[in-house]
């Protein structure tokens, strides 16, 4: 049987504003015990007993100044579509980097990170996917993404990646060096020696144990999070103005994962680096993020400086990912998700891609909601944010 | 690595050990006396009592079999009855000439098979690929006798470009000597470059999707760097293994090539040989081309080993 829309009947029996849809919430929070901050705020308007701050710690940057001229990154109106397919695995996505700032990039698998990242770096395969629309801007400089990908010269050198696969992202056969010392020769020129002396440097600076033999060292001979260090020696090699991470740490054991998390935030504070870190952790985000994109079914669903984001979130799902977030401190500690999974890219409706999904689906939701401003560079995508209003209403 | 390289070696003797009790026993397995077997047509009594005395042919068969090794170890692998020669003369003889032609056919198989391979995997579904795979396709269902008087005719009857048989040795003419092997050597190589094609397109598939081909990428390498370097060394192992288990190919090829282009070789020797049922010769030759095999086989072992850098290291 296919159902595009398999829960959309049961979400319409309440549409906003009417208090029949609290006790039907996929998003289901009046109804049981305190467990989130956002929760608690919507269903009575007042602010939170508990702050999101002693959940996560969010990473300040005092005393830094950022600067306001252009964006450093940004992507317009990015529409990507897979070969064969009808509806675009990307619908539409903005993002926008500044010089030094650490972009998160969350969503549940399969909403697009990767890919998205991939066509930032002009590493999509050949032919694989169609982009019907798309700007991408970078220190200055326009690229119509619809004809063009990012120019050879800028991968690896202004902007680089860290891939989620540090056990096959280097190549087996070659040392470590000498692939670190590849691509300084790439974009720097200069001496083998001097590349050389490069490589050895970025190893020092990952910290890796024993750097001048690691030199000489093979793939295999480095364990997860020595690899993932050598992949971050060698994207930081070229002092790259962007960095791309996407989910450096997932592959790795959680005592690593902290390591390379701080590693990185560590290297790009120190130089600067804007950096975009894709991850579905939120931990992560609230470590080291200083601005996020919430995204659902390959489209930017929220997005906002993280403080603003994360006390205050608009969307349902970003509310409903939070929720799903594992407590260990606070009332509860139990772990809610969001029901349902994502659509396939078939199946995806039409309008609000989380209509499936949101307990709040209206009629209205089958038009596409604008990602709206909802104050101070925050904004959402939802016919309904603020929610507060009509939650008030519902109370 | 020594300590592999020492294991390989020892699993080799075993294998040429048993060979060598298959080559031995084909004497007993023949109908008939062995003697006569060994003996051909020659009905001389003083011979047939020197062959007896030499084989022991009067003792168990333990002990025949190691007097049949011991001469085979001192390079006395018996006489051919019809040319009176020592086998081990003849095959001294014809091997260069085979092995000229092996080396010949093996440069037009990798000059032909590795360049296409990488293309057609590189632009895989794409007309190029297509068209690649036709012809690799064709270069191995068109038998090689086919081609061979196909090229004869054209080339050396009607264009009169290319000597249409014999051999000349490299000493005596280089230039000469590779010009007449031309069209042997393409007819066997075609043949061999299809396999070598087919092989080096599947490995590069492999390799081309790989996260670290993707990572050479990411470093803005050219395509032809990300191609040839990154990609092609790692799906160089499969292939080295390949080329050199193509030997026996190459032989069978060699033998059926040798006939159409009367090249005086190992494989016309082979022929001659079963044809005159000249036993001592095809001994000799059924043992020396198992060795040659298992020799490759080490080799191809040996490549793959040093390729491989985590075999390398340990
Ligand atoms: N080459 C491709 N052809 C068709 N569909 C693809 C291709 N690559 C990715 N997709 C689809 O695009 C969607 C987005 O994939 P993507 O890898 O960007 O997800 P993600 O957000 O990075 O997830 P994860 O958290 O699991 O890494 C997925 O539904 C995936 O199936
Ligand atoms: S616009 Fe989307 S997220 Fe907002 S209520 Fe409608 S379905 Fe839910
Ligand atoms: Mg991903």
């Amino acid at each position: 049987m296919f159902r595009p829309f398999p829960k959309r009947s049961r979400a319409h029996r309440g549409g906003p504003g009417t208090q029949a849809r609290f006790p039907k919430c996929r998003v289901s929070w009046p109804d049981a015990q305190i467990s989130g901050v956002c929760r608690a705020r919507y269903a009575w308007g007042i602010d939170s007993p508990f702050g999101r701050a002693d959940q996560f710690e969010i990473g300040s940057r005092e005393g830094e100044t950022l600067s306001n001229t252009a964006p450093l990154l940004s992507l317009k109106d990015f529409r990507l579509r897979f070969r064969g397919q009808d509806a675009c695995t990307i619908d539409r996505i903005d993002l926008e980097v500044a010089r030094g700032e650490v972009l998160c990039v969350v969503g549940e698998s399969g909403c697009g990170k990767s890919v998205t990242a991939m066509a930032l770096m002009g590493l999509l395969p050949e032919g694989a996917a169609e982009i019907p629309s798309g700007t991408l801007s970078f220190e200055g400089l326009d690229y119509d993404l619809t004809r063009e990908r990012l120019p050879a010269d800028l991968r690896g050198g202004a902007m680089a990646m860290i891939f989620q696969e540090p056990m096959t992202s280097l190549n087996p056969v070659f040392r470590i060096g000498d692939q670190i010392a590849e691509t300084v020769l790439r974009h720097r020129g200069g001496t083998r020696a001097e590349a050389e002396t490069r490589a050895l440097d970025m190893l020092r600076r990952v910290g890796l144990p024993s750097p001048e033999a690691r030199l000489r060292s093979y793939p295999h001979q480095l364990s997860g999070g020595q690899r993932q260090r050598v992949m971050i020696a060698m994207a930081l090699a070229n002092d790259p103005k962007l960095l791309i991470a996407d989910e450096p740490t997932t592959a790795l054991d959680v005592t690593i994962q902290a390591q390379i998390l701080e590693l990185i935030r560590d290297l790009q504070h120190e130089a600067g680096t804007g950096t975009i870190m894709i991850t579905h952790d939120l931990g992560v985000v609230a470590e080291i993020a200083d601005a996020v994109a919430v995204m659902y079914g390959g489209q930017v669903v929220e997005t906002g400086p993280v403080a603003q984001v994360f006390d205050d979130p608009q969307h349902p799902y970003t509310i409903g990912l939070m929720e799903s977030v594992p407590r260990l401190s606070g009332a509860g500690g139990r772990l809610t998700t969001i029901d349902g999974a994502v659509p396939a890219i078939e199946a995806m409706p039409e309008g609000c891609r989380f209509r499936t999904r949101c307990a709040f689906a209206a009629p209205a939701c089958a038009a596409r909601p604008a990602l709206r401003d909802v104050g101070s560079g925050h904004a959402t995508a939802c016919h309904f944010a603020p929610l507060e209003a009509h939650l008030r209403v519902a109370g | 690595m020594l300590a592999y390289f020492l294991r390989r070696v020892m699993i080799a003797i075993p294998t040429i050990i048993l060979i060598s009790m298959f080559v031995f026993s084909l004497q007993h397995l023949l109908p008939g006396d062995p003697l006569l077997v060994l003996a051909g047509e020659e009905r001389d009594p003083e011979t047939l009592e020197f062959l007896r005395e030499k084989y022991r042919l009067n003792d168990p068969i333990p002990v025949q079999y190691l007097a049949w090794v011991w001469n085979a170890l001192q390079g006395d692998l018996g006489t051919s009855f019809r040319t009176n020669q020592p086998v081990t003369e003849l095959i001294a003889e014809k091997l260069p000439v085979t092995l000229q032609l092996a080396i010949m056919s093996l440069i037009f198989a990798l000059a032909i098979g590795i360049p296409a391979g990488i293309i057609s995997a590189y632009k895989k579904g794409t007309v190029t690929d297509w068209a690649a795979n036709v012809v690799a396709l064709s270069g191995l269902s068109i038998p090689n006798f086919w081609l061979g008087i196909m090229l004869i005719l054209l080339v050396s009857v009607k264009w009169q470009l290319l000597p249409a048989s014999g051999y000349v040795p490299p000493g005596e003419d280089l230039w000469q000597s590779i010009r007449t092997m031309l069209m042997p050597a393409f007819v066997l190589g075609t043949a061999l470059a299809a396999t070598l094609m087919r092989h080096t397109r599947s490995s590069m598939l492999g390799v081309l999707t790989s996260d670290y081909v993707r990572t050479a990428r990411a470093k803005g390498l050219s395509e032809r760097v990300v191609v040839l370097k990154h990609a092609f060394r790692n799906a160089l192992t499969p292939i080295v293994t390949l080329t050199a288990l193509l030997f026996g190919e190459l032989v069978a090829g060699a033998v059926l090539t040798e006939q159409i282009f009367t090249i005086p070789g190992f494989g016309k020797l082979v022929v001659d040989a079963v044809f005159n049922r000249d036993y001592a010769v095809v001994q000799g030759i059924v043992l020396v081309t198992a060795v040659g095999f298992i020799v490759m086989n080490l080799l191809a072992d040996m490549a793959y080993m040093l390729l491989n850098p985590r075999l390398r290291e340990a």
